[in-house]
């Protein structure tokens, strides 16, 4: 736990599944799932370089800012899902590719 | 000791990151997102971030979480038990995931990283205040505009029209 790379192999790790689960799933609300996923993978990594690489506090701010973006992100996303079931009566990312009804 | 916690919130985080991308239920991936959540936020804690992950705890657990719940609930008949979500293509995105994990986890063990010894912040958000206030000020006013374009975007795009 005291040394750099555990924590950027868990944020990989994150990172990925994350990617996983927005290149596998076909629902809108669980791709959003994915995205938050790599969000937080990111996070880790700013902390892990505030404490361990000297970028000290200038980390934190980072990681405020990049959840500040992600709870936007979510709000916006969630509202524009909700649109498209009432529109198209699904939210399977494949079937929403037209831009009219 | 601090070792075993620190290995046992990081299976935590991965299992459950794990379980919401390959659960078959959608409300049982966005439980799994709660534990990788407070998961990360028990990375935060042994990386000397305290106010961060009571952020964390408020905005992702008290906040997304809340949202996205929200979200499967208004978009599925709740009539419907078994609110279920295929995945496609698992194969070729497992191998190209593992894949990246591979080159990510080689390229973060033989890089030489410049650690430096860092001692532990004495009081982290009356720094981070300090610095959103004079070194990142105008990130900040820029990050209240995009707040407020959000919010607003967001009841726009939900408020039925008639």
């Amino acid at each position: 736990m005291d040394n750099l790379n555990s924590y950027l192999f868990v944020s990989a790790v994150l990172f990925s599944l994350g990617l996983f689960g927005v290149i596998t799933r076909r629902n809108g609300v669980a791709v959003l799932m994915g995205v938050e996923l790599i969000l937080n993978a990111a996070n880790v990594n700013f902390l892990a370089f505030a404490r361990f690489g000297g970028m000290n506090m200038a980390g934190h701010v980072y990681a405020l800012f990049v959840i500040v973006l992600a709870a936007a992100e979510a709000a916006v996303a969630l509202a524009i899902i909700i649109n498209i079931f009432n529109n198209f009566k699904t939210i399977n990312v494949d079937d929403v590719s037209e831009l009219r009804q | 000791m601090v070792d075993i916690v620190f290995w046992i919130i990081v299976g935590i985080t991965i299992g459950s990151a794990f379980m919401v991308v390959q659960s078959k239920s959608l409300l049982y991936s966005a439980y799994a997102l709660l534990f990788t959540f407070v998961g990360v936020t028990g990375l935060y804690v042994f990386l000397w971030a305290d106010f961060l992950a009571v952020v964390q705890i408020v905005v992702y657990v008290g906040g997304i979480l809340v949202l996205i719940i929200f979200g499967i609930m208004l978009t599925n008949k709740i009539t419907s038990v078994n609110i279920s979500h295929a995945s496609v293509q698992k194969g070729i995105g497992g191998v190209v995931v593992l894949g990246i994990i591979g080159v990510l986890g080689y390229m973060v063990f033989i890089t030489p990283w410049n650690q430096l010894a860092a001692t532990e912040p004495e009081q982290t958000s009356a720094t981070i205040g300090r610095l959103l206030m004079m070194d990142y000020l105008l990130p900040f006013e820029v990050a209240s505009l995009l707040l407020l374009g959000a919010l607003i975007a967001a009841t726009t795009l939900s408020r039925k029209e008639n």
